[in-house]
């Protein structure tokens, strides 16, 4: 099998405090391959925008001990030394965040910042540069480009703001891109088009892209795999079809039910929410960190810290719960509401 | 743009006049001395009093005086425009003093904000880079000096340290390091000059280096947690870039507005520096005519400070709407 875009072997970032340590991520693998579109999913302090920041080396390594490896092409971006990785953030694997009002620099031109992205990287003139990018802006579906590119970022609404964005990440043709929930910030008919956008481009681009979210609905059709996270660590792993409609964690479970949908007979149902608030990072629940707030827990779940272990080819999933129960329950419970 | 220009002008003229007839209205109306009765001799008859009231405008009501004023003032008088009247104390035409008084002030003021730009903003920079380290806490415990310090108190110790102990020892500079006192014109040598103004440079500008030092320092730990700093890191930029092009480009247009505002009202003389160090600027000439109840010396002086404050305000606001992409006026 070919080597891996990104691999992520026993990521922990902990955070000193004078109240304990935060253990933000705590040992988290998994792969990502060229091509492939990987949902991570999971609520806000679950650790899935840490997990990233460092892996494009955007965590304060003052404050921050991060352990663990990070392969990227075969090469340790942890051990890389700041300029090597410098060279690789922004153009080989970039980022875009949630809020594209706040991402971008209230204070210089759409088009000047996508060229000061591609001539830290690319030894070309300014006008090259532009013409870059221009065309860029287009490529994302911004219409008059070239009077875009002169314009400020207020002077965009937010999904345009959005697709200067991905101009910008992707004008380099990077190999991974990563969404920081891309589209939390827009209104619900523009996240439909910028995902499908995300999408296109990934497939024009030769892109593997990660798609970093707390909503199940919004991944859905856009991922090949989905991993979902809890309290620093990753607790459930699969193919898109497998978390949908066979999924094997309790937690999940709860994300699938919380998402919103309507009813084919036009029924009004309630969201179903998962009960409890995510736990502190730095008292971590003993055990499964999910046991307070699962509704499926026994004796084991307080004690004994699962496992992500495979339970049928590559989906895995960490939960004490017996194979035959958790298919039980997802059938019984679950697929009732999904 | 422009018309915004044009309005403002207007509230310009508008805040003088207000602030005009505030003034008029407290040293005219308020004061318990006549200064007819002052100016009329040592003793004075009624007849004379009446005479110096007729010749100071002082013998018409209230409203005609302040009329008086605001017409020589906009269309000038017998000494040229602004007409900025004649002082009761030695009864020859003002304008001249107050621009001999102003030049001094100005060259006070600028050589003051260069220092205090040149050593605050740095100083707030480079804490601001590496919060809590030593250098961060040295700096702003100078800050806290800074602040803490009186002008007075630290205008006589810098005199002291600068000044009377290398006097005293016969240090080789024969007038001290600094000239203790005194303005001298540049005309006389750009040292000698430099010499003189130097220590009054300093001490006003601590102050404002201090708070400078502390505001640009927040403002930039405050922008460098912004999501565009963020962004422009993961665009891979060098970090020396991200602060200087993306963090301090934000953090400090703040601080232009601070700075237009205190050289404004610097610019209408700085009252306890000038008197420490014996220049002759508008702060001192101010003191001096409250003291000698020279009452249009002291209009004027309001005036001519009003009107930097105004327009400082005014051009800042100019200043801010390129530095600001998002603020257009209409």
């Amino acid at each position: 099998m070919a080597e891996p875009l990104l691999e992520v072997r026993h990521l922990k970032v902990h955070f000193p405090t004078s109240d304990g340590v935060v253990k933000a991520v705590d040992d988290v693998s998994f792969t990502i391959d060229r091509g492939e579109t990987l949902g991570v999913v999971g609520e806000s302090g679950s650790g899935k925008s840490v997990t990233f920041l460092t892996i494009m080396g955007l965590t304060n390594l003052k404050s921050a001990r991060v352990e663990g490896e990070v392969l990227f092409q075969g090469v340790d971006l942890l051990k890389l030394p700041v300029e090597e990785m410098r060279n690789i953030r922004g153009s080989k694997m970039t980022m875009i965040f949630q809020d594209p009002l706040t991402s971008l620099h209230p204070f210089y031109k759409v088009g000047d910042q996508i060229v000061e992205a591609i001539r830290t990287h690319q030894h070309v003139s300014k006008r090259e540069a532009m013409d870059m990018a221009v065309d860029m802006l287009r490529r994302v579906g911004i219409p008059k480009p070239d009077e875009r590119a002169k314009q400020y970022p207020h002077e965009y609404s937010g999904g345009m703001r959005q697709r200067a964005m991905i101009a910008m990440a992707l004008v380099l043709n990077p190999d991974l891109l990563i969404a920081d929930e891309p589209t939390t910030a827009l209104d619900v008919t523009v996240q439909a088009q910028i995902l499908d956008l995300i999408d296109r481009l990934k497939e024009e681009f030769n892109a593997a892209v990660v798609m970093i979210t707390h909503d199940l609905g919004v991944v859905a059709e856009h991922c090949d795999n989905i991993q979902v996270m809890y309290a620093g660590k990753a607790v459930e792993y699969g193919s898109a079809r497998d978390i949908y409609y066979d999924a094997h964690m309790p937690y999940t479970w709860g994300l699938l039910q919380s998402i919103t949908r309507i009813d084919e007979t036009g029924e009004k149902e309630r969201l179903k929410p998962i009960k409890g608030l995510p736990p502190s990072l730095i008292f971590v629940p003993p055990g499964c960190a999910f046991h307070p707030r699962c509704p499926y827990v026994f004796d084991r779940c307080k004690t004994e810290v699962p496992e992500l272990l495979p339970t049928n080819g590559h989906h895995a999933a960490a939960c004490h719960l017996s194979l035959a129960d958790k298919e039980r329950i997802f059938k019984e419970e679950v697929l009732q509401r999904a | 743009m422009g018309r915004y220009i044009i309005r403002r002008l207007l509230w310009v003229i508008f805040v003088l006049l207000v602030i005009t007839l505030f003034t008029y209205l407290i040293f005219f109306k308020l004061p318990p001395g006549d200064p007819a009765v002052r100016f009329a001799g040592k003793q004075p008859t009624p007849e004379s009093i009446a005479e110096v009231k007729k010749q100071f405008g002082l013998d018409k009501p209230f409203y005609v005086q302040y009329g008086r004023f605001v017409k020589r003032f906009f269309l000038g008088d017998q000494y040229g425009w602004p007409g900025l009247g004649f002082s009761f104390n030695t009864r020859s035409a003002l304008r001249p003093i107050i621009v001999t008084r102003m030049v001094v002030t100005i060259q006070l003021a600028l050589g003051a904000a260069l220092v205090w730009l040149l050593l605050g903003i740095p100083i707030g920079v480079l804490s601001a880079l590496r919060p809590r380290s030593l250098g961060d806490r040295l700096a702003m415990g100078f800050a806290l000096f800074g602040v803490s310090a009186p002008v007075f108190w630290l205008g006589l110790i810098f005199l002291y340290l600068f000044w009377y102990i290398p006097a005293q020892h016969h240090w080789p500079l024969q007038s001290g390091l600094a000239a203790g006192s005194g303005y001298v014109p540049i005309g006389q040598g750009f040292f000698t000059w430099v010499n003189h103004m130097i220590m009054p440079w300093v001490v006003l500008a601590l102050l404002f280096a201090a708070f400078y030092a502390r505001m640009s320092r927040g403002n930039l730990i405050e922008t460098m947690s912004e999501d565009y700093i963020r962004t422009a890191r993961a665009k891979g930029l060098p970090e020396r870039r991200v602060v200087v092009k993306h963090g301090l480009r934000a953090s400090l247009t703040p601080v232009v507005t601070m700075f237009g505002m205190d050289l404004g009202t610097l610019l209408g003389g700085a009252i306890i520096t000038e008197t420490v160090f014996n220049l002759q600027g508008l702060g001192n000439y101010v003191i001096q005519s409250v003291r000698g109840s020279d009452f249009n010396a002291i209009l004027d002086v309001t005036v001519v400070a009003a009107f930097f404050v105004t327009t400082m305000n005014l051009i800042v606001d100019i200043i801010y709407a390129f530095l600001d992409p998002r603020v257009r006026y209409s």
